[in-house]
């Protein structure tokens, strides 16, 4: 099945159809959560500033780049991220600017953005002021530690969240500082859980006729991610751990042994290898074939654990001349889960499950042309999602938008532009 | 400046005791160790969610760590987390007078939600196709390691195994690439999956009050993690460039210079984009100053240069040395201060400053935090049966008129059989253990 649909005949019904959204948002953390309403048929309408060429989204003409040109309508990642919305330009700065953004929202369902917080207000648009504007409007602000508290003017990005929220420090090696997370996991699942404020708000709007402010504190959301343990800390009164102690390939909840990340043949090769049980460790037992596997010290899960290191030595011994997804093929055929770590162009070039699924739609982008984004990780059997059409220029639809939405007229709109406003 | 209201006191009613947002709609949960986290996100937000469990309780209730490190089907804290405010009957569904009960329990339900191997179901006389078809209106949500058809459908998978092949552990590790690469805790392949299946969800729920027509919804764990690594696929995807793994930073095609460091007290904080206005070289300089350390910091003259140029812009690096240099002094007073104080105090110091800079705490710190104490992000729940009163994290995200709420700790087993299921069948099912099907004990 792939969702990508190049006629409108083919298209899936639009869940969101209908659904307005006026978007202040943008980075990973906002614009994510937009584009996943975009994709299921909401009319996303992006604002951005265009004194600064849009560059508050630092992504906007940052790398990657589809060839040599530069500039801010040919970042990669800002094309992923945007993908499906409508893109205008408002300089907020000017009486103007602020009245066509107002006649905007009054004819929007949402307002969203991951300004700093407070920003939107001293622009003018407080929540009681879009109220005003539309009295049901649903308003989801975004960003690293809410808008209420004494660190809410604390700046961040996704690694701060992260390791603010507790998901950096249990991400490492024992006797090693905290790893951490080669990207912002925060900016994804941020944007994905204000997806889910806008979807949650619209469902209770459509039952009650109620609009609402939904305020996200991203660190927040990320301490949720790391539930369990902080369960176990405040119920078990533990003392709070230090760093170095924490040694995230092994699993102590479920108890597992083997469960790691050991080498494979070849230059920075790994396969990641775990045996739930007793049946897992017989099946890997017999496909390892060799006698260290058959020690005493191994027979049972307690000894496993009492000395793991051991049976990790001899278990890396076993895979560090074999093939990362040799080891994985044949510890997968005998019903051990397993997985060789995977680089970039494996699962996105050769992954039957990612390529089946259609998890890298094309998009057509007016200068980059025809570029691969992300895709979803769902499939729904009426209502799928579309992902077709590149991210916006800066201001590529201010005619379209503020001719059709809001009635200006192209001479109107040059007279705006020659002006500074938009 | 007027600060931005509180949300939870935007509303003149008390938020407190306002239904949440999905308050109305009806999911039946198969207790699943996938699907859990989806539930527990539509629970909290006010969905009525019931929780099908095996007799004598399901395996993930075996999950540690245990409360009083004792473990038993009541005390795995990875099942109160999962599972609050949900309410929880047992349903034998390897028997035909189970499997009969579900099917009227899914009837009456908005939302059936499943984290089984695919086929499973059906191999006990569950058919999908065939209660949808019963039931246009239903919406049905299937979360599993590899989505419900095609060649891995049945593969074995665990959360290491997911992170492994689905694309986070590639990016994550140290500089050092003798070193394994690593995997983060926090079940977050299910956790990722999870919130997709919640929204995509809502999505179906949007296009049923609009059309009466319900559908089912496939949720892939292992794409779900292909799509959260962000440069680690767009790199590849845009350009074909492989990123690689660096310590407590994000994995990049080129090497980047380091950003997390030791505090003088052996705790980590974290750098943002280095300084570049002159407001944040003088905050260098007035905090060396505030720490006599003015003198010792071999760099500062550059720093005082950079105030009296008014601060650099990144497109002067590599154009200008005098730039580069006052670039990477200022990134040396961060970790020069770093050193002399403690994490906590670095952090807060830059960022009372305006400088950025994080702290990296470990999960259960956060909820001892001044700030989220003050945001009420910590929240009790009574576990009565325990005589105790425990703090659990709190609101995600957060609703100004349909409050996010715990409404309950997680379930005992069968603790809610007679009020879910006494309905469908009060002669037969009001009483605990009466029919084979329903039993909340195990077998034998």
């Amino acid at each position: 099945m792939t969702a990508t649909a190049t006629a409108e005949g083919d298209r899936p019904a639009a869940a969101l159809a209908g659904i307005r959204v006026c978007d202040l948002s943008g980075q990973l953390a906002g614009a994510g959560a937009t584009r996943y309403l975009a994709a299921f048929g909401a009319e996303v309408i992006r604002v951005e500033d265009p004194t600064n060429k849009g560059g508050w989204d630092i992504i906007r003409g940052a790398t990657p780049f589809v060839d040599d040109r530069r500039g801010v309508d040919l970042g990669g990642g800002f094309n992923n991220h945007n993908v499906g919305k409508w893109g205008v330009t408002l300089n907020l700065r000017t009486a103007e600017g602020k009245e066509m953004l107002a006649a905007l929202i009054r004819t929007s369902d949402v307002v969203t953005e991951n300004f700093a917080a407070g920003v939107f207000a001293r622009m003018g648009f407080s929540y009681d002021v879009l109220c005003e504007l539309r009295p049901d409007i649903i308003y989801v602000s975004n960003c690293g530690f809410g808008q209420t508290g004494p660190k809410r003017d604390y700046k961040t990005w996704g690694p701060i969240v992260q390791a603010c929220s507790g998901l950096t420090f249990n991400s490492a090696l024992a006797g090693h500082e905290p790893a951490g997370w080669g990207y912002s996991y925060m900016d994804h699942m941020g944007a994905n859980y204000m997806a889910l404020a806008v979807l949650a708000a619209i469902v209770h709007r459509n039952r009650t006729g109620e609009g609402q402010w939904v305020d996200i504190s991203c660190t927040e959301t990320g301490a949720t991610l790391t539930g369990t343990d902080i369960l176990d800390f405040g119920v078990n009164q533990r003392a709070p751990r230090r760093a170095g102690t924490v040694d995230s390939n092994r699993s102590a909840y479920p108890a597992m042994a083997p469960h790691g990340i050991y080498p494979a043949a070849g230059e920075d090769a790994w396969v990641a290898v775990a045996c739930r049980d007793e049946s897992d460790w017989a099946a890997c037992r017999s496909v390892i074939s060799e006698e260290w596997a058959d020690a005493e010290n191994f027979a049972h899960l307690e000894g496993r654990l009492a000395h793991q290191d051991e049976l990790d030595r001899h278990l890396a011994g076993w895979t560090r001349g074999r093939d990362r997804f040799e080891v994985a093929r044949l510890l997968l055929a005998a019903g051990v889960p397993a997985a060789a770590v995977a680089m970039p162009e494996d699962r996105i070039d050769h992954d039957q499950v990612t390529a089946d699924w259609g998890l890298w739609p094309t998009v057509h982008h007016t200068l980059m042309g025809d570029v691969r984004v992300e895709g979803l990780p769902v499939h729904l059997s009426r209502t799928d999602w579309v992902v077709d059409r590149g991210a916006p220029c800066l201001g590529e639809h201010n005619a379209q938008i503020f001719g059709g939405r809001l009635g200006l007229t192209p001479d109107e709109l040059a007279d705006l532009a020659e002006r500074g406003v938009l | 400046m007027t600060g931005a209201p509180n949300p939870a006191e935007a509303d003149v009613t008390s938020p407190e005791s306002l239904p949440g947002p999905l308050h109305g709609l009806e999911v039946v949960e198969l207790a699943s160790e996938h699907a859990a986290w989806a539930g527990k996100l539509l629970a909290d937000l006010g969905a009525d969610v019931t929780l099908v469990e095996p007799p004598g309780g399901h395996a993930t209730r075996s999950i540690g760590p245990f409360v009083d490190d004792e473990p038993g089907p009541e005390r795995s804290l990875w099942w109160w987390h999962h599972h609050t405010s949900k309410n929880g009957v047992v349903l034998d569904l390897d028997t035909p007078a189970g499997v009969e009960l579900l099917h009227r329990l899914v009837q009456r339900c908005d939302i059936v939600l499943e984290g089984e191997q695919p086929g499973s179901l059906a191999a006990r006389g569950i058919d999908r196709d065939a209660i949808m078809a019963a039931a246009p209106a239903l919406i049905w949500v299937s979360v599993s390691p590899f989505g419900q058809q095609g060649p891995r459908a049945q593969d074995p998978a665990t959360d290491l195994t997911l992170m492994a092949g689905g694309g986070p552990v590639w990016n994550c590790g140290y500089d050092d690439h003798t070193l394994p690469p690593v995997r983060g805790l926090g079940g977050q392949a299910a956790n990722v999956a999870g919130v997709h299946a919640a929204t995509a969800t809502l999505v179906a729920v949007v296009h049923r009050d609009s059309s009466g027509l319900g559908q089912h919804i496939d949720v892939n764990m292992h794409a779900g993690l292909n799509v959260t690594t962000e440069l680690g696929s767009y790199e590849w995807l845009v350009a074909r460039h492989t990123v690689q793994r660096q310590t407590g930073r994000h994995a990049s095609v080129s090497p980047t210079g380091p950003t997390q460091l030791k505090a003088a007290d052996g705790g980590y904080v974290t750098l943002g984009f280095p300084p570049r206005s002159a407001r944040d070289y003088q905050a260098l300089l007035d905090w060396l100053g505030e720490l006599d350390l003015a003198e010792a910091f071999p760099d500062h003259v550059l720093l005082e240069m950079a105030v009296e140029r008014g601060g650099v812009s990144i497109v002067e690096l590599g154009q200008d040395p005098i730039v580069d240099e006052i670039w990477n002094a200022g990134r040396a007073a961060m970790a020069f201060i770093a050193a002399h104080v403690d994490a906590r105090a670095c952090f807060d110091g830059f960022q009372q400053r305006g400088v950025v800079c994080g702290i990296v705490n470990a999960p259960e710190e956060v909820m001892s935090d001044p700030h989220f104490v003050a945001r009420g992000f910590p929240v009790p729940v009574e576990h009565a049966d325990l005589g105790r009163t425990v703090t659990y994290p709190g609101a995600p995200i957060r609703f100004s008129r349909s409050p996010w709420r715990i409404g309950s700790r997680a379930p005992h087993v069968g603790e809610h059989q007679g009020e879910v299921l006494g309905p469908l069948d009060s002669a037969q099912t009001a009483q605990r253990g009466a029919p084979p099907g329903v039993s909340p004990d195990p077998p034998g």
